[in-house]
């Protein structure tokens, strides 16, 4: 499973990129949906885990522009507060099993990273 | 209450709301990433009793990460607090200088969000003026907000003052399509309009130096206040 985390906060999608190897899963990570697109189009990736609000290109138009390039990826979606507005957005967009609120709990995203790419219970 | 006070009430509340909406924002981003570095000395715990080798600068890497996000969490606090503040008196003595730089600090999100910076340039005298705190504050966001919607990505946005024998002048500078401002999007609108009179001042669009200048008195009067209409 390859993985691309997109956040505009560079300590924390770091951390959570070294969080995740240690987890077994390999994780990507860029800061700007600009860096994102950049990094799809030459690393082939299984699913992005896309921040909603962020500068510039935000996360549902990045996501957008993503699988229209990349087709086969999946997405799943973090966001600070989980508002009933950012959990309708990303619902229809990607379904609302693919929804995290920050702070983001390891083990639940592990196991949605997992579940996603069908590889529950077992390594990436 | 007048029209002019229904619609400063009311366009003041968004203001408000805004303002904590993008500070809890950033609050829940700092926290989620202690979140992370707290998780990640977990992580390094867990290996360590499984035998495995951990670094001890690598886990003073990440305490000192945690107190810098908690350093950052004590700034916007302060920030958020001298906002909240901001209303608690319906006249008093500015410094501009120090408000104009508060501005960018507190819009600094929301501005970063659309891709623009705002800096605030010093005067090089401090240029102290009587006025409704709150309701500047709330004027020049209005001002930002404009500009920001015509703003291409990448712009740079400059908050100053200065002071002529006509009185005080806050600027915003570094605008474009500034006559599309003024005529496509009405500004200043009613909003800036009740704003402006309430703190007696003027605005103009000054498309050659792409300006916006809000012109204010030294000293205002607020007669609503005076006529009881305000409180």
């Amino acid at each position: 499973m390859r993985v691309l985390l997109i956040d505009d906060e560079k300590e924390l999608v770091s951390t959570l990129a070294e969080r995740l190897s240690f987890r077994g899963i390999e994780a990507d990570w860029v800061t700007s949906g600009k860096a994102a697109l950049e990094k799809a189009a030459v690393t082939a990736y299984d699913i992005a885990v896309v921040d909603i609000k962020m500068p510039r290109i935000g996360g549902i138009e990045l996501k957008r522009m993503m699988a229209s390039e990349h087709p086969h990826m999946k997405f799943i979606f973090i966001t600070g507060h989980g508002s009933e507005e950012d959990f309708k957005t990303a619902s229809e967009e990607a379904g609302k099993e693919y929804y995290l609120v920050k702070p983001v709990d390891i083990e639940e995203l592990t196991q949605k990273l997992r579940q996603v790419m069908g590889t529950q219970g077992g390594t990436a | 209450m007048n029209p002019q006070w229904e619609i400063i009430g009311s366009e003041g509340f968004k203001f408000m709301g805004k303002m904590n909406a993008s500070i809890s924002h950033e609050i829940k981003n700092v926290l989620a990433i202690i979140n992370e570095h707290a998780g990640l000395l977990e992580d390094f715990t867990l290996m360590a009793e499984k035998g495995m080798p951990v670094d001890p600068e690598r886990l003073k890497q990440v305490a000192g990460k945690i107190q810098s996000q908690i350093q950052r969490a004590d700034t916007i606090v302060k920030n958020m607090n001298t906002f909240a503040h901001s209303v608690d008196e319906a006249k008093g003595t500015v410094e501009l200088g120090g408000l104009l730089s508060f501005m960018a600090v507190l819009t600094e999100r929301l501005a970063t969000m659309r891709g623009v910076t705002i800096s605030a340039v010093a005067s090089p005298e401090p240029i102290t003026i009587t006025t409704h705190p709150f309701l500047l504050q709330t004027l020049i966001w209005f001002c930002l907000e404009a500009v920001m919607e015509n703003a291409v990505t990448g712009k740079k946005l400059h908050l100053s003052a200065r002071a002529d024998e006509q009185g005080v002048q806050v600027v915003i500078s570094g605008l474009e399509n500034t006559e599309k401002l003024f005529s496509s999007h009405g500004f200043p609108g009613r909003r800036e309009n009740a704003l402006l009179e309430a703190l007696e001042g003027n605005a103009a669009v000054k498309g050659e130096g792409g300006e916006i200048v809000l012109t204010l008195p030294l000293t205002f009067s607020n007669p609503a206040m005076a006529k009881g209409e305000v409180s």
